[in-house]
């Protein structure tokens, strides 16, 4: 607990266009939002910068409006914002959900939905004190060579374990990104990559500055699996979306986190119809998330339960929606 | 790098260069010589360090001293005044809901927080308030108690 914070400056741009510039004038610049997950890397030695571009100072980032589209938050609205606003709870609950979900009440107020979406992967061999990881021969993660969890593998398999993601993703989110050549806005599904070391779609001097939601249109629910029901990352969480299609089938959209590398969705069989014996759809729902996801052994759980507890939980959450 | 930083510490004001990347828990601790947030963990994890910023309750292990120019910062040494305790210490003191008491300041602060925002909390709406607050002695039901008797008492 000696550690002591690299010999960074901290530049608090007031624009977005200034963070760009300074980010692309400065190579080894990091960003800090809330700083909740990226002061604890520095503590312990995961990340290194003389630089830290703050976010904080960025009023255009810390918005939540509402557009003929949809509704566009910010990336710098907190996690407590995001779990009081009105607009939320009402039309989109797996969000609101999944930031009440997130860390502690002190973390949340500070904590952003940007720091979320651009979270590190996570694996119990990476998330430790630098004597700790050295005594280990670090990792291929960061400064080493071989990968604890797969020694035969040659990717990490660090578990992304954001919660925001999947709730957004049920909801149709896209994100805009802001870059030097200005901005860009993708799916936000399409925004990771299944890989532990590298599973964000985001180039230096990028910046995400917000997430956009259609109109509501679903019910939707979020809930995570964690060993502490207080505050704890998820061992998996799961994000299920519900619509009625014009002949009254339900439809639904699911995705997870904490089971890979990136938040997913999950390939769904179909629609429930209306007046249908739902039994065999929910049973075929578990096997399609048991199938869609694979957990590593990056936490203290056996993957197996974390494979079989998010699809009963999946399956939960469906049929509270139905 | 170095930068001015003026502040309000327990209502009273300080001024002076703090380096960019001095943790709050640090200035608090070692140049204030406040050591009533304690730091009990590798960051972020424990609530031990929660103090007040500008009356919300923050992790002043995740927080840049720099960051908080112009704040006004509440700590546990704020709480007694003229020599009384608070109605929380004094519920905490009385209900038992402190014992070797290393992660008392961080919950007494977090508890300062939750009461200014519901005068009138419940026991979940304690527990939520209280979620990022580690106790290693006294199994949590002892400090939501002395939290229900400090509200009640401030009610009166
Ligand atoms: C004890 C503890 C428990 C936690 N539990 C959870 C949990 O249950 N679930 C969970 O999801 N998280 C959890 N977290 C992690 C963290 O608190 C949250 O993910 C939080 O939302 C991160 O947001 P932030 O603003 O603090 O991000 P920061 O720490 O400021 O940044 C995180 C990362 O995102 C990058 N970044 C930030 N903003 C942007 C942007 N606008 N554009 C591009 N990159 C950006 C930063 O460079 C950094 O790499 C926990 C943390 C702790 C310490
Ligand atoms: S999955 Fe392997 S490479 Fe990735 S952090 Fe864990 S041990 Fe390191
Ligand atoms: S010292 Fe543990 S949360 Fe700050
Ligand atoms: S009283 Fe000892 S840690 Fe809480």
């Amino acid at each position: 607990m000696t550690e002591v914070l690299p010999n960074f400056r901290l530049m608090e741009p007031a624009t977005v266009e200034e963070a760009v510039a300074l980010l692309n004038e400065t190579p080894d610049a990091l960003l800090c939002a809330g700083g909740t997950d990226l002061v604890v890397q520095l503590r312990k030695g995961l990340a290194e910068t003389g630089t830290l571009v703050s976010l904080s100072g960025i009023a255009a980032l810390r918005e939540i409006e509402v557009t003929d589209a949809g509704l566009r938050i910010g990336a710098g609205v907190t996690l407590s914002q995001i779990e009081r606003a009105q607009v939320i709870v009402d039309g989109y609950r797996a969000v609101a959900k999944a930031a009440r979900s997130v860390a502690g009440p002190a973390h949340r107020g500070v904590a952003t939905l940007g720091g979320n979406l651009c979270l590190d992967t996570r694996c119990v061999y990476y998330n430790q004190s630098h004597w700790w990881r050295k005594s280990n021969d670090f990792c291929l993660k960061y400064r080493g060579d071989t990968c604890h969890v797969a020694p035969q593998g040659n990717r990490c398999r660090a578990a992304f374990s954001g919660d925001m993601a999947p709730s957004l993703m049920v909801h149709g989110a896209e994100i805009e990104i802001a870059g030097p050549k200005g901005t860009r806005r993708l799916p936000l599904a399409e925004f990771y990559h299944e890989d532990g070391a590298a599973h964000i779609r985001l180039e230096h001097g990028e910046i995400l500055v917000a997430a956009h939601l259609p109109p509501p249109g679903a019910a939707s629910e979020y809930e995570k699996v964690r060993v502490r029901g207080s505050i704890d990352f998820p061992l998996a969480g799961v994000a299920v979306a519900c619509a009625r299609t014009p002949e009254g089938a339900a439809r639904f959209s699911v995705a997870v986190t904490g089971t890979n590398s990136k938040p997913l969705m999950v390939d769904v069989p179909g629609d429930l119809p209306p007046h249908s014996a739902p039994e065999a759809f929910f049973a075929a729902l578990e096997k399609a998330v048991q199938k869609a996801v694979s957990p590593q052994r990056t936490t203290t759980i056996a993957p197996h339960y974390r494979r079989l507890s998010i699809s009963a939980l999946t399956v939960r959450l469906a049929k509270r929606l139905t | 790098m170095k930068r001015i930083v003026s502040l309000n510490i327990n209502g009273r004001t300080v001024e002076e260069a703090i380096p960019d990347n001095l943790l709050l828990v640090d200035f608090l601790r070692e140049r204030q010589a406040l050591t009533g947030a304690k730091k009990g963990c590798d960051g972020g994890e424990c609530g031990a360090c929660t103090v007040l910023v500008d009356g919300h309750p923050r992790l002043s292990c995740l927080t840049l001293t720099a960051s908080c120019a112009g704040t006004e910062i509440e700590t546990i040494e704020g709480q007694a005044r003229n020599g009384r305790l608070s109605t929380l210490q004094r519920a905490f003191h009385e209900n038992l809901g402190t014992q070797c008491g290393f992660c008392t300041p961080g919950m007494i602060m977090a508890a300062e927080g939750l009461l200014r925002d519901n005068p009138d909390p419940d026991e979940d709406d304690i527990k939520s308030a209280l979620g990022g607050n580690l106790c290693r002695c006294t199994g949590y039901v002892k400090i939501i108690e002395s939290i229900m008797v400090a509200a009640a008492e401030a009610r009166r």
